[in-house]
């Protein structure tokens, strides 16, 4: 930051580039500069507080103990990957990362078929009820899963799929139909009749429709709502804690939850650089996802919040 | 294909593609929640079939409470600071990187890349979050304090969790951090909808930045504004899984928010038809507080 400073001094004369218009402004060019400079510190310092704790992780996962406790701005003194092993197999961040694609493998594939079947259902039919199904499933949106844990884990119990992956599954489809509905509605609504008129004239069953010419065409919608989908049921946390309890849960803990677990244990245990291990193998494959497809994950992530 | 099997096929479309995610929609999210109503009036105490119906006992009893007040006292501000913060930050953040280049309207040098790191928190767990701010901000060994002694300001060093008077700000400050990103990234998408010409214009009857913050890009923006507001409000009603994996409550119940309170009053304590009397209770304040941001924030829309 200081840097920045002395490179830019504030009170430099205006660069030629900028308009005249600039000056009739309360403020002076010289004033517009400082505020520049300090503007782009405000900035580098909001990159520097997102990006220093994850990196410090990271750096952290490889340390000893020692240095962690001792020394939390040093580097480590050599790069011990055995952390990243103990964590995966001693700590079972490997077992968890298992089950986290198991489930969100199941639940994506489930939230996507019925989203987009009732969605297409809702954009695309007359019939007496629509607006009400359509109200209901949005509904679903406004309340925070936390209030109704207590009866949930009694439906999910009652059908005997406490503590089971697939319960998990169910669950995670069912949360994600509100949005899944109320976006691909929207998208479904979007487009042309026409074609879907040619494609009935040509012989196409309503359901041959919908998988070989309606899917097709929605599919920019389709995977905005699936990274939505995805990222919100791989980072899951309260249906998993409510969900996943009691006899021999621990084989089946999602990651986010096992590493909640893992955090509570080591803070007895005392064995840092497994957790940092166990954290950074959560965080870095999501991180390495989002750093690839950066631009299809901030719109599938936004979509839904835009007019 | 004759119009009787067109509608027969319509028909049976409508019940394949919508029976089966409403049957499980309604198993799963919607009867619970009128579930909860039902087992708030009664004195169920978990796994014994057997309960009385109480009526509103489990009401009366809250409104006594002080740990359930304390909790929804805290849920009250953040539900106050949480939006007004984040969303002053991310409008700030999202002009400078979209409309804030010098003398010309284009974002700063490097705004790509600010886009990118942003938007880091949004795309982890919340698990993980907690997880590593619980440790940045560990007293021993945190980078928090380890900074703060680097640069001489040892007595500024706390154990910010562990004190009372700063762990619930601490918790805040985190929740701060995780979505300042994301409406950084949304209200940059908006602001690049405006047409450039009505900037331009600004910047020509020579407005300031801050002038054409306040002026132009918050006014065009208020529908953006309005959608972040009810999200975060409603983000503010929950601080359930950051709290819980942070301090769990503590330290003397000083982080405490409604989500936890209907946690461990049933899983902790299986007071079940009191736990869903706090559910209960949150439901009407996130439903009021819902129409009334709607109200509040309804404004002329300028159409661009």
């Amino acid at each position: 930051m200081a840097t920045t400073l002395r490179e830019q001094p504030p009170t430099r004369a205006p660069a030629p580039a900028v308009p005249a218009g600039r000056r009739r402004g309360g403020l002076g060019a010289g004033g517009e500069r400082a505020i520049d400079v300090f503007n782009h510190a405000f900035l580098l310092v909001w990159g520097l507080l997102t990006a220093l704790p994850l990196l410090w992780a990271v750096l952290s996962s490889f340390k000893t103990d020692a240095e962690i406790l001792g020394d939390p701005w040093g580097l480590p003194a050599q790069l011990r990957f055995d952390n990243w092993a103990r964590a995966w197999s001693h700590a079972h961040i490997g077992q968890y990362f298992l089950n986290s694609v198991v489930v969100v493998a199941g639940s994506l594939t489930l939230t996507m078929l019925l989203g987009a079947m009732a969605a297409y259902a809702l954009a695309r039919y007359d019939f007496p009820g629509n607006r009400l199904v359509y109200f209901l499933f949005v509904g679903g949106m406004m309340f925070p899963v936390v209030l109704a844990l207590v009866p949930l884990f009694f439906v999910v119990r009652n059908l005997g799929l406490h503590n089971t992956l697939p319960g998990l599954m169910l669950v995670y489809a069912a949360y994600s139909l509100p949005f899944t509905v109320f976006f691909l509605t929207a998208f479904f609504r979007t487009l042309p009749t026409s074609i879907a008129e040619a494609g009935l004239i040509d012989g196409c069953g309503p359901f041959g429709l919908f998988f070989r010419v309606m899917l097709p065409m929605a599919r920019p919608g389709l995977v905005s709502v699936a990274i939505f989908n995805f990222l919100g049921q791989w980072n899951q946390y309260v249906l998993p804690v409510v969900l996943i309890q009691g006899e021999g849960a621990e084989r089946r803990y999602v990651l986010a939850q096992g590493l909640a677990a893992l955090a509570v244990s080591e803070g007895y245990a005392g064995d840092y650089s497994r957790l940092f291990a166990g954290l950074t193998i959560a965080m870095l494959p999501v991180l390495v996802v989002y750093a690839v497809f950066q631009r299809q994950v901030q719109s599938g992530l936004t979509a839904g919040h835009l007019k | 294909m004759t119009g009787r099997a067109l509608r027969h096929g319509r028909y049976r479309l409508l019940v394949t593609f919508l029976v089966p995610p409403l049957l499980l929609y309604g198993y799963f999210v919607l009867s619970p929640y009128v579930q909860m109503f039902v087992i708030a009036a009664t004195d169920w105490r978990g796994l014994s079939p057997s309960y009385e119906i109480v009526g509103l006992d489990n009401f009366r009893q809250l409104l006594r409470d002080q740990y359930v007040l304390d909790a929804l006292r805290h849920n009250l501000v953040l539900l106050l600071l949480l939006p007004v913060i984040t969303i002053a930050l991310g409008l700030f953040f999202a002009s400078m990187l979209n409309v804030g280049g010098r003398g010309k309207v284009a974002g700063v040098r490097g705004s790509g890349a600010y886009k990118v790191v942003y938007f880091f928190p949004q795309v982890i767990s919340i698990a993980v979050i907690g997880v590593l701010w619980k440790q940045l901000y560990n007293p021993r060994s945190g980078l928090l304090n380890g900074f703060l002694e680097a640069v001489g300001l040892d007595g500024l060093a706390r154990p910010w969790l562990g004190d009372p008077t700063y762990a619930f700000w601490a918790v805040m400050a985190v929740m701060v951090w995780a979505n300042v990103g994301f409406y950084v990234v949304l209200f940059g998408a908006a602001m690049q909808s405006v047409p450039r010409d009505v900037y331009e214009a600004a910047l020509l009857d020579g407005a300031g930045r801050l002038a054409t913050l306040w002026r132009v890009t918050i006014p065009l923006l208020w529908d953006s504004v309005q959608v972040a507001w009810v999200y975060l409000a409603i983000l503010a009603l929950d601080g359930f899984a950051l709290v819980q994996i942070m301090t769990n409550g503590g330290p003397s119940f000083a982080t405490d928010v409604a989500g936890l309170r209907i946690y461990e009053t049933a899983f902790g304590e299986a007071k079940f038809g009191y736990a869903s009397a706090i559910g209960v209770a949150l439901f009407f304040v996130t439903l009021s507080i819902a129409v009334l941001a709607l109200r509040a924030t309804r404004r002329e829309r300028i159409e661009f």
